[in-house]
Formats: C-alpha cells, sequence, structure tokens
C-alpha cells in the first residue's frame, strides 16, 4: 500500500496518530499546571528560612534532576503502585485501587517538571528586587498579599525563557510515558507500524508531528517573551 | 503485624536482592558507559564541522546543517532511537548487499547511532553559541597583526570559545547519560536495561531505587568535576577577586550552579 492510503486511506492509521497526537497534547497541557505549580512551591521552601525545608528541597531537585527522566518515571509509577498495594496490606482490600494510566503519567511527569522548573522560578525569585516587597511590606500588606500581588506577577518575564525550554522538554519527554501503556503519539505509531511492519513511515509520521509542535512552541514562545517584555525594552 | 512491618522496611532497604543481583546493575553500568562514552566523543568531533556549517554564510551549507539540529532538538530521542532500531529493518537487504547488517542488526550499535547523531545536534549547538561569542574585535585584532588563519583560531577564538562551551558540554555529558537510559527500550542491557530485567524477576521495587543511586553517584560526580575544571581553567579571569566571587553565590550548593538540563545556547 502506498504511503498515503496508508496514513490518510479508509482503513489507514490517521486516525489513530490523531488520537495520540491528541493525549500527547493533553499529557503536556495538564502536566503544565502542577508542574509549574509545584516548581514554584518548590523554589519558594528553598528560599525558606528553615535549614530543614530547604535541604529536603534541594535533595529532591538533586535526586530528580540527577536520574534519567525515564527511571523517574518508573520511580514514580511502580513507586505509586507499591504503595497502593501496601495500603492495601495494611488497611485491607478496600484500599486496592487500580492506577489510571494516564494521571500516573501525569504524576510522574509532574514530579520531574517540578524539580526542573523549581531551579528557573528560585531564579527568576531572586531576580525580583528586595525593594519590592519590602515596600509593599511597609505599606502594610499581608505576607499573602506581597506574594500575590507584588512578586508572583514579576515572575513570568524572568521565568518565561526557562520554563519555555522545561515545556519543550516536557512535550518530548511524554514520549516516555508510551512505556506505562498511554496510547500517545509514539504509542500509536508504533501499534501502526507493528501492524503494517512500516515503521520507518509512522515514526517518521510522528517525529513531524513532534517537530510541528517544538516548531509551534518556539514561535509561541517567541511571541510571550517579546509581549512580556514591552516596556522593559 | 510482623509480615507487614518487613514488608515496609523492603520497601527501603533489601540486601538480599542486591547481593544476588548487584553484579547485573555493575554489568549494566559498563554498557551504559560504553554507549556514553562512544556517542559523547563521536558527537564532539561530529559537532564542529556541522557548528561550521551552520554559521556557514553560504545559504546551501548553512540551511541543512539547520535543519539537521532542527530536527535533532525537535524530536523526542526515543521517536529517534525507534527510528534507527525499527526503521533500519526496512532497508535490510540493502544492509545485507553493502555488508552493514551487523551494525543496525545490533541494538548496542543502533543505540550508539541515534545518540551520536543527537548529541552532535546540541553539541553543535553550543559550539556555535561559544566560538559566536568570541567578540568580533579580538579577530580582527588577531588578524590587523597578520595571524594565519590556523593561528586566529588556535591562540584567539577556541582558547576563549571552549571555556564558554565547557560548563553546557558538562551539561550535554549528563543529558547522554540520563538519556541513555532510552537504551533499555530497544532491549539493550544497560544500567536502566538490566534494572528492569531485575524487577521484572523479583517484582521489588527498590531495583530501582539502587539504579537511581547509581545514576545519582555518577551524574553528580560529573556535575563536581566540571565546577572544579571550570574554577581551575578560568583562574586567570578571576584572579584578583574575593573568594566569595569566585565561587559565586550557586557554590554552597555546589551542583545547583551546574545544570544538567540541556540549556539552550
Amino acid at each position: 500500500m502506498s504511503w498515503f492510503s496508508l496514513l490518510f486511506g479508509p482503513t489507514g492509521w490517521g486516525p489513530l496518530l490523531l488520537k495520540g497526537t491528541v493525549i500527547t497534547v493533553l499529557l503536556s497541557l495538564t502536566t503544565v499546571p502542577f508542574g509549574f505549580g509545584g516548581g514554584l512551591l518548590l523554589a519558594v521552601l528553598k528560599l525558606s528560612n528553615n535549614r530543614a525545608v530547604r535541604i529536603a528541597c534541594d535533595a529532591y531537585t538533586t535526586f530528580f534532576r540527577g536520574i534519567p527522566d525515564l527511571l523517574s518515571l518508573f520511580i514514580v509509577y511502580f513507586g505509586l503502585q507499591s504503595l497502593l498495594n501496601l495500603s492495601a496490606q495494611v488497611f485491607g482490600d478496600a484500599w486496592r485501587i487500580e492506577m489510571n494510566a494516564f494521571i500516573a503519567g501525569v504524576i510522574a511527569l509532574s514530579v520531574v517538571v517540578a524539580a526542573y522548573s523549581s531551579e528557573v522560578w528560585v531564579a527568576s525569585l531572586k531576580a525580583v528586587p528586595v525593594g519590592q516587597s519590602e515596600a509593599a511590606k511597609s505599606l502594610g500588606l499581608h505576607p499573602k498579599q506581597v506574594f500575590f500581588l507584588i512578586v508572583l506577577p514579576q515572575l513570568g518575564r524572568v521565568a518565561l525563557p526557562g520554563l519555555g525550554n522545561i515545556w519543550t522538554i516536557l512535550v518530548k519527554d511524554t514520549s516516555l510515558i508510551s512505556t506505562l501503556a498511554v496510547m500517545d503519539l509514539l504509542r500509536a505509531s508504533s501499534e501502526a507500524s507493528r501492524a503494517t511492519t512500516r515503521p520507518l513511515l509512522f515514526y517518521s509520521a510522528a517525529a513531524a508531528i513532534y517537530l510541528i509542535f517544538s516548531i509551534v512552541s518556539g514561535v509561541g514562545q517567541a511571541y510571550l517573551e517579546r509581549r512580556s517584555n514591552q516596556g522593559y525594552a | 503485624m510482623l509480615d507487614t512491618l518487613q514488608n515496609v522496611a523492603g520497601f527501603v532497604v533489601n540486601i538480599d536482592l542486591l547481593s544476588t543481583y548487584g553484579y547485573r546493575l555493575l554489568l549494566g553500568l559498563q554498557i551504559t558507559a560504553e554507549v556514553v562514552l562512544i556517542s559523547c566523543s563521536l558527537g564532539f568531533v561530529l559537532a564542529y564541522p556541522l557548528s561550521r556549517a551552520r554559521m556557514s554564510k553560504n545559504l546551501f551549507i548553512s540551511s541543512p546543517a539547520l535543519a539537521y539540529v532542527t530536527f535533532f532538538r525537535g524530536t523526542p530521542l526515543l521517536c529517534q532511537l525507534y527510528l534507527v532500531y525499527y526503521g533500519a529493518g526496512e532497508f535490510r537487504p540493502f544492509f545485507q548487499s553493502i555488508d552493514l547488517w551487523w551494525f543496525f542488526r545490533d541494538a548496542f550499535y543502533c543505540c550508539i547511532f541515534a545518540f551520536t547523531l543527537n548529541t552532535c545536534a546540541y553539541q553543535a549547538e553550543i559550539l556555535r553559541g561559544a566560538i559566536q561569542s568570541v567578540p568580533k574585535g579580538q579577530i580582527e585584532a588577531a588578524r590587523a597583526l597578520g595571524l594565519s588563519g590556523y593561528s586566529i583560531a588556535r591562540y584567539v577564538v577556541f582558547p576563549q570559545a571552549l571555556l564558554v562551551a565547557l560548563r553546557p558540554l558538562g551539561n550535554e555529558l549528563i543529558g547522554i547519560i540520563k538519556a541513555s537510559a532510552l537504551a533499555a527500550i530497544v532491549t539493550l542491557l544497560d544500567l536502566m536495561g538490566e534494572t528492569r530485567f531485575v524487577f521484572a524477576k523479583t517484582f521489588d521495587f527498590s531495583i530501582y531505587l539502587y539504579a537511581a543511586i547509581i545514576y545519582l553517584a555518577i551524574t553528580q560526580a560529573i556535575s563536581r568535576l566540571w565546577n572544579w575544571m571550570e574554577l581551575l581553567l578560568s583562574r586567570h579571569l578571576l584572579a584578583g577577586r574575593p573568594a566569595t566571587m569566585v565561587l559565586g553565590p550557586g557554590a554552597r550548593q555546589g551542583q545547583a550552579a551546574l545544570d544538567p538540563l540541556r540549556a539552550e545556547t
């Protein structure tokens, strides 16, 4: 069969690849709030006055940045599973919960992305002049208000390039989730190439879709950076 | 109750597991080291011409180089690895006819091939950024003094560019060590592959933690080695400054200064 009908024909594999693409996008987008949010939380804790908290957060970051992403995913995935089994042993069978692979994937990716992004957040937290929060404090703002109204809005501009890098890493890392039985883009192309024995075609199609993502992300990132730097010259 | 306690303890430490399967992890570590060292050094050798092509003013040379770099940095390494490992099978008669099938049949060589192509793209961008970071005035001054093209590269550009490239190249080495775990997915028994093998046999989760400790020790060691190397090689720039400035604010955390992410240059 020609490559065209294999992809777009009535019995073609295009729809499966499209579904996989949607899953890949969903995986990346769902991870963003948890991953980047978790990273921000870690960053705030890293700058805390409590030594133990600082050490714990640094250890977390060092661990997950120092081991392969694939291993992190396995550790989180199988670790969660073992913990669930363990809790079933301790608390009885009512606690035996089956894990949804997609949710496990999002948790695993969030753990990794939080570790990566916390370093970016720390750098941008340090880039906001101390005078800003001191001035807000002297105006009588609550510490929460100081953070959410004064510091947080200024973080985005500085953090954007770093977070953009992590976003591209995240999109590529979703391909690792294919090893955990989530039907993402890469797994969909694996299925297709196994059924048709045309791996070159389907992996090239997957690569092309990933490439489009990274190019679009790059353009979007450049736009956002230009926008957020308005007025800073 | 005792049983449960043992289960909880076994979740963290399991000596039996290590004494039975520990050697397997070491065997895997050797494969990981071979794959990383070969592909990183081959990638480095190929990265220089690629970076020159990227900087070329001739569009017929620079645009293929740009396409190469964009492709290998914009798609997941796992996808590239599948393309090489499974894709090569489609050309089996061809590879057999030119006597190269032994190469593409073997997961070990496929991994080295894919990792080399990938790291080459990243390293080329690092080198390009570093070479372009050398001020133009330096090269113009050298030319005005009558230095040859070779001398300019050897005595003016490279010493400054390689110092700039040192840290990102270290990050790339760490990146490749971490990425080499993907080799396990195409059946290579590297450190990650052996770990998966042991897990499949014993269903003991702690083997993953032992593998993590080994990876962590290696990446941390490299990270520290690189910090030390950078300090050593840039001491002429730092001479006369107070020690705190030399070590920098990140020095307290040691590794935090070196970013294992593949920083975009």
